[in-house]
């Protein structure tokens, strides 16, 4: 049987929206990785929106067919088994669409009549496997390899890992979680803590990896996301955090827009540095902050990264 | 934490008199409060069923009223009358006078899916929320939310060109909800944006306004697309005794 090692070396890659517009330094960071590992990324090509958590609210099911077009394209245009979304989102709603095109009677009739009506093979569940950029760099790298691979690495940065919500919940979706092993919990989430203690972080104890920061409201109920997200940067600052790691853009983003709101709006200050976990990875392996894309953060935390002498 | 306590005496319903006697005995002044009978009649016993025909609403009929859901609950932490438990068992009671009077927050739901993780019955109170914050606007009983604003605009684009842009989508849905676009916050953002890389976020800025993202050959998809949207809230509607179109 193939191992995830030879499964993972090539994989289709989506990056999704989020990645091409306000979370451009995640989809940068994510191939300058897979460059520096030898790592083979081959773009879907013509790929179209997942279909977010907005979607779904207006039909359930055209997400499910969005993300099945996605699927499809990756198994039949791109050729591949393996499908790469480093955004949570995306991730998840792949996940689902899998799920329910496997489970639903009615999602599998719906996405069969309109990839008929737009001309496309409609997609059939199994056929390709969803995994995160996190999936992709454990076991597609491989972590004793990745050890080999650091260079000069975070020196002891301390960390909080924050994995958000769409990376386990709900729990039927991720039916490879949970099971023992090296699986990854959903309660406890712990492969962007395995890689980033490699490279030469610190993992603080953080209570809130999996906690809410409102990103689907983020812009339509802001106080509420502020509140939420408040929390959230002042728990890893209690835990002695002095960045917080993180893998899914609306996360990212959420936790750069509302720090600057609970300033502004709620006169709290937080100092702890938002990075995503890619540009961690690569700057430990001596790539440059620039190109980790970590300048076009709106959180500025390039001073931070050259007096911690990780850069 | 502190327990919630939520008081089912509602101002409306005590009653003091200055003067009033009884049988011989005074019951006057505040130390002899009444409390109106509480008595429900205006059951709408087709709550459950119109809840459950909405998208979300399907396994409303599983649930056991364990409270997991409120207990794990994101918004319920920040305010406590946010309450997944006891509006499901509104729906199953018919209480829709009682549901009405929390109209105004059960849109606010973050879909963190903590409560559906945590639900011992496979209730999928997240998709409950949905459903009723969508049958309360079906229903005419509140405006459009600005979730709904915010997700009818990201469908819109989706579904015109398969991708959204996020600048776009941040301008119209601003617009849309009647907010203005020039916000403390936003501006501080776009400082620090600017602060590295003018001339990129500038360049990316004009560039995503004058190209919009678009994915190649989507006509067929999009009206594949149109025409389910249609046919679905076509059958919501009549499923909620309203009439098949909008406004008909």
């Amino acid at each position: 049987m193939q191992t995830r090692k030879e499964k993972y070396k090539t994989v289709a890659y989506y990056p999704g929206c989020a990645l091409e517009g306000t979370a451009q330094p995640y989809n940068t960071s994510t191939k300058a990785i897979a460059k520096e590992l030898d790592l083979e990324l081959q773009e879907i090509e013509n790929w179209n929106c997942c279909g977010a958590m907005e979607v779904k609210n207006i039909d359930p099911e055209i997400q499910t067919y969005l993300s099945s077009r996605v699927l499809s394209l990756a198994k039949n245009e791109t050729k591949q088994d393996v499908v790469m979304a480093p955004c949570n989102g995306c991730y998840h709603n792949l996940k689902k669409a899998e799920y329910d095109i496997e489970n639903k009677q009615k999602s599998r009739d719906v996405v069969e009549k309109i990839s008929k009506k737009a001309d496309h093979p409609a997609y059939e569940a199994g056929e390709v496997e969803t995994i995160h950029a996190l999936d992709w760099i454990k076991f597609g790298y491989g972590e004793e390899e990745l050890r080999a691979k650091i260079k000069g690495g975070l020196k002891g940065l301390k960390v909080a890992n924050y994995y958000g919500c769409m990376y386990t919940r709900p729990r039927h979706i991720f039916p490879e979680k949970d099971q023992g092993g090296d699986s990854e919990s959903t309660s406890k989430p712990h492969y962007m803590d395995d890689l980033l203690e490699i490279a030469g972080a610190v993992n603080v104890d953080f209570a809130m990896k999996t906690a809410c920061c409102g990103g689907a409201h983020t812009l339509s109920d802001s106080d509420m996301s502020t509140k939420l997200v408040l929390n959230i940067l002042q728990a890893a600052e209690a835990a002695g955090a002095e960045v917080i790691a993180t893998e899914c853009p609306t996360c990212h983003s959420g936790l750069e827009m509302h720090q600057i709101r609970a300033l502004k709006r709620l006169s709290k200050q937080t100092n702890v540095k938002v990075i995503y976990f890619t540009q961690l990875l690569g700057m430990a392996m001596g790539l440059s902050p620039r190109k980790v894309g970590l300048h076009e953060n709106v959180s500025d935390s390039m001073k931070f990264i050259r007096e911690k002498g990780i850069a | 934490m502190a327990i919630h306590e939520k008081s089912l005496i509602r101002p409306e319903n005590i009653r003091t008199h200055d003067n009033l006697v009884i049988d011989g005995v005074d019951v006057s002044g505040h130390w002899s409060t009444f409390i109106e009978s509480r008595v429900v009649t205006d059951y709408n016993e087709a709550l459950e069923e119109e809840i459950s025909a909405l998208p979300g609403g399907e396994y409303i009929h599983r649930c056991w009223q364990c409270g997991s859901c409120t207990n794990s609950c994101t918004v319920n932490a920040v305010n406590p009358d946010f309450n997944p438990r006891y509006w499901i068992y509104l729906i199953r009671m018919g209480m829709e006078d009682e549901l009405l009077r929390d109209k105004e927050i059960i849109w606010q739901c973050v879909s963190c899916n903590k409560c559906t993780y945590s639900c011992p019955r496979d209730v999928a109170p997240e998709g409950v929320m949905k459903a009723t914050a969508h049958w309360l606007e079906l229903k005419g009983h509140t405006e459009p939310s600005n979730s709904t604003i915010f997700d009818t605009e990201f469908t819109r684009q989706v579904v015109e060109t398969g991708k959204i842009e996020d600048g776009r989508i941040l301008q119209n849905f601003l617009k849309n909800s009647g907010q203005p676009l020039v916000q403390d916050w936003l501006i501080q953002m776009v400082k620090q944006m600017l602060r590295n890389l003018p001339f990129k976020f500038l360049f990316h800025l004009g560039w995503a306004t004058l190209f919009k993202p678009k994915t190649k050959n989507w006509d067929k998809a999009r009206a594949a697309i149109e025409e389910h949207i249609a046919e679905e809230k076509a059958e919501q509607r009549v499923a909620l005794g309203l009439s098949k179109q909008e406004g008909s």
